[in-house]
């Protein structure tokens, strides 16, 4: 199977050496980040008292976790090769149609909750399709979606509920069984800890397993790292993309749904500005803005240090005119860090001889589907 | 390497996290409970610590003055006061529950979007942290629990402003909201409206982009005759405005919410007819003043009714002297 395909995750072949265990660690994407998350936490939980108690985990652990998911998705559409700016106000989308439907429209909760998935798919189906039928980069593309859906979320709220944010919910039948998928909370030993961190682990957990374990993912590292040649091996390149595209709709709509019913409110301006915020995540989690590499646990460890260090700073009372050129400092620090540790990663891997890429997916490498 | 065995390990994994699952809460506020007042009784100049989590970004003009009536009040009164916000109802409540983690002795809020941060204000008030809210929220502020409010009533300063808008002449009024997602925004243009009597127009600009906000206001005069008042609800967006009013060559009367040092100038000078002054120097001082008094000293100021910041109008009477308070960044 590996002989017969040009993915940049062929599985080791038989009589080839493995690297030293210590080498595949370090060449794993998420590594830098990994260290970097590290230095995060050592810094906040010496420099502030409340870091590390177990209310504070619980706040930047749920303040990375509504990133993270995103982040997540977004990891898998950049190895894909692709952006998407319309994540951010997707969540607002979402929210508030459910919002509007359940709260004006009398529509049952359950049926308007699937609706927003239905609609968040569709826009997902249309990104990847404009993407890949008009070949236009996908920053055009869904800066064009972007602006659309953050146009809709303000006019259609206004115009249905006269409005600009969904109100009531909690009048509206079955809130509160649905508050019980998406916004309660469980105590865990002395912390209590809100749902999302549990949709984050799980999400995360699935992104991982998807691609390093499944063809699904395989495709995902060859269309990233070489469109063309995926397509000549017989990857199915349009399919794929609009799968990854289809993935970052529904990690909006999980966001979404985490944020209307763990507040019970979404505003028309939810979301926007935050698209930038994921692709950040994904980049410290070892994403290459030109695709092909990277890791989903990458993402999820991006938006740790981010929700670290945004709730960290607030824990260490500086002066918020400072917040952003803190977070940005630290941000830039934790991708030096994380571009150091894979330099010395593959210095270390020069040593060992196996030729493999550094975003090994290491599962097996099944391309010869056509699409 | 059975694929099998795998799969059945993901299960396991899915399964314990279902399992976790239900033994969660959902937060559902239960019926008839009261938190007891078991504070310990403080010194009255203890050092305490007060957190100010607010519904803006920082570089607000607005929230810059509410900010710096906080800390004075803090500096004079020995209140570490900790300052944090953020518009996004999800994110602020986030702030808030930090707060709560940090254990500070009391927390001032502002509640743009009440119900997005009732979960977290609740839970404060919960946790025995004793809460005021400021600004924005007046209605929910005593169903939280919160001690008192310290602001003025968005409706009740836009029927006011309307009237005076009548008043003066104007016959057609253009309302500028610029914040998406404001319920405080649309309850000022909404009193207004009240006050007002005759035809008002909602636009809508962004706060971020106010040359922007001046071109939308400019094609609006030109484009509608009828229109010979504008109302803003932020001092940026009035200087916009006036910029707008000049360039679209209408002679259309401006009005706003807000103050700043531009502002005072342009009443003075007699380019616009009044700003609406809530006084967020007040609300900021006031809020962490009163808390103060609670944590320190038990009280309960307002009596469970909202304290008034404002509004104060200020008209080409009083703009001298207020002049001199925006200059040094206080009015």
């Amino acid at each position: 199977m590996a002989g017969t395909t040009t993915s940049p995750a062929p599985a080791p072949a038989a009589g080839v050496p493995r690297a030293p265990l210590r080498v595949r660690v370090l060449r794993r994407p998420e590594v830098g980040a990994l260290v970097a998350a590290l230095a995060v936490f050592l810094f906040f939980s010496l420099a502030t008292d409340a870091f590390l108690t177990p209310r504070g985990v619980a706040s930047w652990l749920e303040s990375a976790a509504l990133f993270g998911i995103m982040a997540v998705a977004v990891s898998m559409l950049m190895i894909g090769g692709e952006f998407d700016l319309s994540t951010g106000v997707m969540v607002g989308s979402t929210g508030l149609l459910t919002g509007v439907l359940a709260t004006h429209a009398g529509v049952n909760l359950w049926i308007a909750v699937l609706a927003s998935l239905a609609a968040a798919l569709a826009v997902g189906f249309l990104n990847g399709l404009m993407v890949t039928r008009t070949g236009l980069p996908s920053f055009i593309v869904t800066l064009g979606t972007f602006f659309i859906l953050q146009g809709l979320n303000l006019a259609l709220t206004k115009a249905v509920t006269g409005q600009v944010a969904v109100q009531g919910m909690t009048q509206v039948a079955g809130f509160w069984d649905a508050r019980w998928l998406f916004g309660s909370s469980m105590a865990v030993g002395p912390a209590v800890l809100d749902v999302p961190i549990l949709w984050w682990v799980l999400f995360t957990a699935l992104c991982t397993w998807v691609l390093l374990r499944t063809r699904a993912g395989n495709w995902i590292f060859a269309v990233g790292g070489d469109a063309k040649s995926a397509r000549q091996t017989g990857v199915p390149v349009v399919r794929t993309k609009i799968g990854l595209f289809m993935t970052t709709a529904f990690a909006g709509w999980l966001v979404g749904m985490l944020s209307l019913f763990g507040t019970t409110t979404v505003q028309a301006s939810t979301g926007v500005g935050v698209e930038f915020v994921y692709i950040i995540c994904a980049v410290v989690g070892g994403c290459l803005l030109t695709g092909g590499v990277g890791s989903a646990l990458g993402g999820a460890l991006g938006a740790l240090i981010y929700g670290m260090a945004y709730q960290g700073i607030v824990f260490a009372g500086w002066d918020n005119n400072w917040l952003k050129a803190f977070l940005g400092a630290m941000l830039l620090a934790a991708v030096v860090v994380n571009t150091y540790v894979r330099r010395r990663a593959e210095t270390a891997g020069a040593a060992s001889t196996e030729h493999t890429d550094p975003a090994d997916g290491g599962g097996p490498a099944e391309g010869g589907e056509r699409g | 390497m059975g694929l099998q065995r795998r799969r059945r390990r993901y299960a396991a994994l899915l399964a314990g996290g279902l399992l976790l699952l239900a033994g969660c809460t959902n937060g559902r506020p239960a019926e008839g409970t009261a938190v007891g007042d078991t504070a310990p009784v403080q010194p009255a100049d203890a050092p305490i610590t007060v957190a100010v989590v607010s519904h803006s970004r920082a570089g607000d003009s607005f929230w810059d003055v509410v900010k710096s009536g906080a800390e004075e009040a803090g500096r004079q009164q020995g209140i570490t006061v900790n300052y944090a916000g953020d518009g996004d109802p999800t994110q602020q409540s986030q702030l808030i529950d930090n707060a709560v983690a940090q254990g500070v002795d009391g927390l001032v809020v502002s509640m743009a979007n009440p119900e997005g941060v009732r979960a977290s204000v609740e839970g404060a008030v919960a946790a025995g942290i004793p809460v005021i809210t400021i600004n924005a929220g007046m209605v929910e502020s005593a169903e939280y629990g919160a001690v008192t409010h310290v602001g003025q009533s968005e409706r009740m300063a836009g029927e006011q402003a309307g009237e005076r808008l009548r008043e003066s002449g104007v016959t057609g009024l253009l309302c500028v909201i610029h914040e998406a997602g404001s319920v405080s925004q649309e309850e000022r243009c909404a009193g207004a409206a009240e006050g007002f009597g005759g035809p008002v127009e909602n636009i809508q600009v962004d706060i971020s982009n106010t040359a922007d906000a001046r071109a939308t206001i400019q094609n609006k005069l030109m484009s509608d005759d009828s229109v010979d008042g504008v109302l803003t609800l932020n001092p940026a967006i009035a200087t916009s405005a006036l910029g707008a009013i000049g360039d679209a060559g209408s002679d259309a009367d401006l009005a706003t919410f807000d103050v700043s040092a531009d502002i005072v100038e342009a009443v003075r000078a007699g380019d616009m007819l009044f700003a609406i002054d809530q006084q967020p120097y007040a609300q900021g001082y006031l809020g962490v003043t009163l808390m103060g008094l609670k944590v320190r000293n038990g009280n309960d100021v307002g009596g469970g009714r909202p304290v008034y910041s404002g509004p104060a109008f200020i008209t080409a009477d009083n703009a001298d002297q207020v002049a001199q308070y925006a200059e040094r960044g206080t009015r």
